[in-house]
């Protein structure tokens, strides 16, 4: 499985370089906004019927499919549960994080 | 082909004949028959456009910015707490350079709830990044929509159409309608500096660290420079194709003026008519009707005011606790550049009339006043 290409953090050296809209800066890969999160999701792969709901739902794209199941990116999920609301076969739990 | 309209149309021609491929707009009150007759147009096949209909000013130009963002040509309308309410998203317009045209047609602020003219809603927006015109005549504001989309187009940024309530917006006037073939030739088509696409992916607006944010604003101030001579220089063009000239600002009997009114909206047509009434009576009145607020003309307000003897600013707004808006700017720009005293005059809050008789008002007042002494005096008010 690839990986994803890591983004390059983008710093203008000059003004010339910077384009007229803010657009691919690279920040918000560089950005760990999981420091961010109090709860998080567990998914029980036991349970788990591979629908991708979870990976369709997360508004902050930290649900990946790898060899066709669902694996959490916890570099950037911040916690919100929306993957746990959603998911038909309940098999995303919401655990207390531990600081 | 020449058409009687009201200049609610005249802004709804002016993006039809635009060819605008996305309409979104809220249709309730403040809103207006601008997107009314948009919406027919869409729905009968005379202009081929989606037309969105969505649940708040908020979501009308979120919606124009994801279709700008799509590289579609977008327009909106709204009005006073409509745009109150669309003001984040101004912001998020400029600062990602969707070339958005919309139309305002000048509500005064609630409370209490108004439906009236006066131009606190527009100048509320005044350092969201927009460009503004100011229109006084219905023929003027479908011209000055084709135009603002050229403009818009060419530097990225997004302009408002602005016009009077009811003195402009419901009132008809014979409008030369000009030919669709004749417009498309003056407006090329939009290419978006880049859009969303799965072809060459990016991410928009994203986190901007204080390493890149400055340059970004830097360089929307650097093309809203840019903007004044391409306004200008587009409205000869528009001259040449269509014969009618677009200018930065009108300039009527300023060149041996002693008293030149600065003016805007309808009430810079009133103002011709005061000045016409007051030349035949023996005073040397002139009127500068300012079409183009944002960017400000510095150098055109620079090189016609300082012949007169005094400037009179009439604002159909104000900002609380400092004085008429267009007078703050036309202080500003002559700082340094000349001694001549500017009168400021507030007038016509909320959809009070504007007669000749207010100008000759205001001119009375500047002439038996060696300088101002009041940075605001209330014409109109009850005693």
């Amino acid at each position: 499985m690839p990986k994803k290409k890591v983004p390059h953090k983008v710093v203008f050296e000059s003004v010339a370089d910077v384009p007229k809209m803010p657009m691919s800066l690279g920040s918000m890969y560089h950005n760990k906004t999981g420091t961010w999160r109090n709860i998080r999701p567990e998914i029980r792969l036991e349970d788990c019927i591979q629908c991708g709901i979870c990976w369709k739902f997360c508004p902050d794209m930290s649900i990946e499919v790898e060899n066709e199941w669902p694996v959490v990116d916890y570099d950037f999920c911040k916690g919100c549960g929306i993957c746990a609301e959603e998911c038909p076969a309940k098999c995303i739990v919401m655990v207390e994080e531990r600081k | 082909m020449k058409k009687v309209i009201m200049g609610n149309h005249a802004l709804s021609y002016g993006a039809m004949l635009a060819r605008a491929q996305v309409i979104s707009a809220y249709p309730i009150t403040p809103q207006t028959q601008v997107v009314e007759l948009l919406s027919e147009m869409c729905a009968d096949g005379t202009l081929e456009a989606k037309f969105i209909k969505v649940e708040s000013e908020h979501s009308a130009m979120a919606s124009c910015i994801g279709a700008s963002a799509a590289g579609a040509r977008t327009f909106t309308a709204t009005s006073s707490q409509g745009l109150a309410l669309m003001h984040e998203m101004l912001h998020w317009a400029s600062g990602g350079r969707h070339p958005i045209v919309m139309g305002d047609i000048n509500r005064a602020m609630a409370p209490g709830w108004t439906i009236w003219s006066d131009q606190n809603d527009s100048l509320s927006q005044r350092d969201t990044g927009w460009m503004q015109f100011y229109c006084s005549s219905n023929q003027e504001v479908l011209d000055t929509t084709i135009q603002a989309f050229k403009v818009a187009e060419a530097l990225y940024i997004p302009a408002m159409i602005v016009l009077d309530a009811f003195s402009l917006s419901h009132t008809y006037e014979v409008v030369d309608v000009p030919d669709q073939a004749m417009v498309d030739a003056f407006l090329p088509k939009f290419k978006p500096y880049a859009r969303v696409t799965p072809d060459e992916p990016h991410a928009f607006n994203g986190l901007t660290s204080p390493e890149n944010y400055m340059e970004l604003r830097y360089l929307l101030q650097k093309d809203m420079e840019q903007a004044v001579p391409l306004i200008e220089e587009t409205g000869r063009e528009f001259e040449r194709t269509f014969g009618r000239r677009l200018t930065l600002a009108d300039e009527y009997h300023t060149d041996d003026a002693e008293i030149i009114l600065v003016t805007s909206g309808t009430a810079g047509y009133t103002a011709h008519v005061a000045v016409d009434e007051m030349r035949a009576a023996g005073l040397k009145v002139g009127n500068l009707r300012m079409r183009l607020f944002r960017p400000f003309p510095f150098d055109l307000v620079r090189r016609v005011l300082p012949k007169a003897k005094k400037i009179a600013v009439v604002d159909r707004n104000i900002s609380y606790g400092h004085h008429g808006i267009f007078a703050q700017e036309v202080k500003s720009a002559l700082l340094g550049h000349a001694a001549v005293p500017v009168f400021g005059f507030i007038a016509g809050l909320g959809g009070r009339d504007i007669t000749p008789a207010t100008f000759r008002e205001i001119v009375d007042h500047a002439a038996a006043h060696d300088a101002a002494e009041d940075n605001i005096v209330w014409i109109g008010v009850k005693k």
